[in-house]
């Protein structure tokens, strides 16, 4: 992030995707009238889809970083589902559909064929991207996805995160959050929604591999979003990114409120935006405007039952609780971070 | 085609599905009226100035400035910028330094000799202005550039009028206003000085001086002191603040002593009182009424007070002696106004100048027919700035309306346009106005932390001492800083979120200066560039289903 802070526009800074006062160079990939839009207009996604937006935004900086040398692997889920209808295809890049659970190892098995055929002379150098969403990444592809970690495969793979199954009807996956509700979590009771104490963090899961790159995004940040897509094209190895992406549908958020969401997650801390080489915590992306959680949770409909007439103060407490951990362990209020 | 097993249809492109269907709202761009610009009594368009300037092409920007305003650098010091109390970046940190970066522009424009350029075609018609102050050279600037034969006759001996012998040195250096002034000279504007017009129905039917004219501006201004009844001895000295202000431009500087009282609480108080301060007097401001009620700028009696400029706050006149005065305190009432309290206090004084105010000398109009004078004893105009006399239009001091350099100057943009109109016979209608860029209609997520530049202050001492600018300006690195610090309030500067943040591609890119435009077969009217559009140039309607 150093080099961006150099630049001294004090109009927007660098957080708007484009800024004519900047030199060619430093210009974001979406703000290119040649970008790729690797996943096209009329996809199905619904209004304000923040895994449609994270996933252009992604792929389109893999694209612009191997000079469209890149080949895609996708998991079933949201992001398949609505770009695929059989016969026609949003995407404008090589990609194929896998299974739910078997990504990581599709694309563990195209970078062995391209290392194979460059051996032997044919063909150029291809990288491999592959992506799913939470539910074909932290549950069903697991397995695939920990192999491909351990045996360092030459593979970036992208995790859009929306803390569920959302084309299916909104199932609990294990990253849905705490307390959200789901059509899968306890409807009433003293608890109602997603139990604490349940879940997972992949990105800190795929740090223990101690691969060359693990980095989390947001859609609200996509200057460091496409940096990170940069970077980690420029290493070889296993690496994971793990981008927050606001579903409206499953939030049960407004269609304009999207990156709004992502920025209240960061902003909260809730959802900590760091990168980490070999297993250690490099850098993380400080808070700019400290806000509690309350903040993040009420525009949500998911979390619609800690507010109201009586509210759940206890289960608040909680989560806030696991706001103020993740800005401890990553530094998010430290000068240092930037 | 010979297809593979269970495949019946060719691969297509999502394109054949268009998603515009799906829409109930749409959005669109629009233009908002930036606060600062709504605000500004000479009408420039600041935010478009400033786009200008925030990529250093300052010479673009001074021309864009000067389409409004010919005295950038006249406004610049004396301008008393409304326009960054309306400023929305103010709700964030600190409103935008308009004015300095103004003074910046119009600095650059002396040194660099940048001049106007000359109207594409005459038109043959005449016009004759009365008066060469802020008005008036506006109008005439803006007359010529129309191409009209512009004449302006003034009876002092200086172009300028109130902003040469109204507004002190310290404020407004006379290298910079004759700078500006000659700009407009040199654009092809006769001026006649030392020539004051007695009867302006004759003065416009007289070939004498470049006549007959086809219409005529009067800005003569406000310049005859208002006296209040003072009961005083013989040998008390009672002078008026703008005779003061006049004789300091000349050779015999006004004798006035060494205790200055100087009688009002409004600009031309405290010009008056810092002027006698750098002249090594001692002046003493009495106002009947509280420091928060004085109609002078409150940052021009701070100044004063830095400077050692003592006041008396709820005081009035009661008698004027020889070498002393009696003033009374006064108390306010519920209402607001000064009571007397029947508390006397002496002051030593040697003189007493009275500031209460300006009134008009409209003798030129003696026997205009159709032409009214308020009773405030100011003339009578319509929206379009005409007196009653068809034909005569008139603006500035000398018409109702608050009194300051910057109303002046639009008060002659406005005049010349439907002067321009009347000249061809047909009426000047100003085009809508844009609904206001509210702050609410902003996202202000998208702006960088950049508080305020401020501009160097002189050293309290010279100040106190000598007629040197008090305030300075900025260098090119600040005032870059300063422009680029602009939120550009509902005008869109291509910061190419819509085109980012749209999950649907939707938002065409149409390369720099052109914007953008969205692409309805495939936006599903999410709202999200609405929404993350930093300046307010998006808004959503709802579809007609």
């Amino acid at each position: 992030m150093s080099a961006l802070q150099t630049v001294k526009f004090y109009q927007t800074g660098t957080f708007t995707v484009g800024n004519r006062l900047l030199a060619q160079e430093d210009r974001s990939v979406q703000a290119n009238m040649q970008r790729t839009n690797s996943l096209n207009s009329g996809h199905r996604a619904c209004q304000g889809c923040g895994e449609a937006l994270g996933a252009r935004y992604a792929i389109d900086a893999a694209m612009n970083a191997t000079n469209r040398q890149l080949i895609a692997a996708n998991a079933t889920g949201c992001l398949e589902v609505f770009s695929t209808p059989y016969p026609e295809t949003s995407w404008q890049i090589p990609w194929i559909h896998s299974l739910f659970g078997n990504t990581a190892a599709v694309a563990t098995g195209i970078a062995a064929a391209i290392k194979v055929k460059k051996q032997k002379g044919q063909g150029q150098d291809v990288r491999v991207v592959a992506q799913g969403g939470d539910g074909g990444t932290t549950d069903i592809g697991f397995g695939c996805l920990s192999g491909m970690f351990e045996r360092n495969d030459d593979v970036l793979y992208i995790c859009y995160d929306n803390g569920g199954y959302m084309n299916t009807g909104v199932q609990r996956s294990s990253a849905t959050p705490s307390a959200a509700r789901t059509a899968t979590t306890m409807p009433l009771g003293p608890e109602p929604g997603n139990p604490f104490g349940q879940g997972k963090f992949v990105p800190a899961i795929a740090m223990a591999h101690e691969i060359p790159y693990v980095a989390t995004a947001t859609v609200a940040d996509l200057r460091d979003l496409e940096n990170k897509v940069t970077k980690a094209m420029s290493l070889r190895g296993a690496r994971y990114i793990h981008i927050l992406v606001p579903c409206p549908l499953g939030w049960g958020t407004a269609s304009q409120d999207t990156i709004k969401m992502a920025r209240l997650a960061k902003e909260t801390g809730i959802f900590p935006v760091f990168e980490a080489e070999f297993g250690e915590v490099k850098s993380a992306l400080a808070i700019r405007r400290p806000l509690p959680v309350e903040d993040y949770l009420r525009p949500q409909k998911r979390f619609a039952h800690l507010f109201g007439k009586n509210p759940a103060v206890a289960t608040i407490a909680r989560i806030q609780a696991q706001a103020d951990k993740n800005i401890r362990r990553y530094g998010l209020l430290s000068k240092e971070a930037a | 085609m010979q297809k593979p097993f269970a495949i019946t249809l060719n691969p297509g492109s999502s394109l054949a599905n268009h998603t515009g269907s799906w829409r109930t709202a749409r959005p669109v761009y629009l233009d908002r009226l930036p606060p600062c610009n709504n605000q500004c009594p000479a009408g420039e368009d600041i935010q478009g100035w400033l786009f200008h300037a925030e990529s250093g092409s300052y010479e673009a920007a001074w021309r864009h400035l000067t389409r409004d305003n010919p005295f950038a650098a006249i406004m610049g010091r004396v301008c008393y910028h409304t326009c960054e109390s309306a400023c929305n970046r103010g709700k964030i940190d600190e409103a935008v330094g308009i004015n300095s970066v103004e003074r910046f522009l119009g600095d650059e424009a002396i040194k660099r000799g940048w001049k106007f350029a000359a109207p594409a075609q005459e038109s043959g018609k005449k016009v004759l202005i009365v008066g060469a102050g802020p008005s008036g050279m506006s109008a005439a600037y803006h007359l010529r550039k129309l191409g009209h034969a512009v004449t302006v006759m003034d009876a002092g001996p200086f172009m300028g009028g109130m902003m040469r012998f109204g507004i002190p040195k310290y404020r407004l250096p006379r290298e910079v206003l004759d700078a500006e002034m000659q700009r407009i000279v040199d654009l092809g504007v006769t001026v006649k000085l030392n020539s004051k017009v007695d009867n302006i129905l004759e003065q416009m039917k007289s070939a004498s001086l470049g006549g007959p004219f086809d219409a005529a501006f009067l800005a003569v201004g406000a310049h005859i002191g208002k006296r209040a009844m003072i009961p005083s001895g013989d040998a008390a000295k009672i002078v008026d603040a703008i005779s003061v202000l006049r004789s300091m431009e000349g050779e015999d500087k006004p004798m006035l002593g060494r205790r200055v009282v100087v009688y009002g609480g409004g600009n031309t108080a405290i010009d008056v009182a810092r002027s006698v301060k750098r002249m090594g007097a001692e002046p003493i401001i009495v106002y009947r009424r509280t420091r928060d009620k004085a109609p002078a700028h409150d940052f021009e009696i701070e100044e004063a007070l830095q400077e050692g400029v003592m006041v008396k706050w709820l005081s009035t006149i009661k008698q004027a002696g020889d070498h002393q005065i009696t003033i009374e305190k006064m108390a306010l009432d519920d209402k607001g106004f000064p009571q007397p309290t029947g508390e006397f206090e002496t002051l030593e004084a040697d003189s007493v100048v009275l500031a209460l105010g300006q009134d008009v000398d409209l003798g030129l109009l003696n026997g205009v027919p159709g032409l009214e004078v308020t009773k405030d004893g100011v003339v009578k105009v319509g929206a379009d700035l005409m007196t009653g006399h068809p034909g005569i239009f008139a603006g500035g001091d000398m018409v109702p309306a608050e009194r300051n350099v910057t109303v002046a100057v639009g008060h002659g943009k406005k005049a010349a346009k439907h002067i321009d109109a009347w000249l061809s016979r047909t009426t000047y209608a100003p085009p809508p106005k844009h609904e206001v860029a509210q702050f609410e209609k902003l996202n202000p997520w998208y702006y960088a932390d950049a508080p305020k530049t401020v501009r160097p202050m002189l050293d309290i001492i010279r100040r106190q001492s000598t007629f040197e600018e008090v305030q300075g300006g900025l260098d090119e690195g600040n005032a870059l800083f300063e422009a680029r610090r602009c939120l550009s309030c509902g005008n869109c500067f291509e910061c190419d979120n819509c085109y980012g943040v749209c999950p649907d591609n939707a938002v065409i890119k149409l390369g720099p200066g052109k914007r953008f435009q969205f692409n309805y077969d495939y936006c599903k009217g999410c709202g999200m560039c609405v929404a993350e559009c930093p300046c307010g140039a998006i808004k959503m309607e709802a579809e007609e289903i």
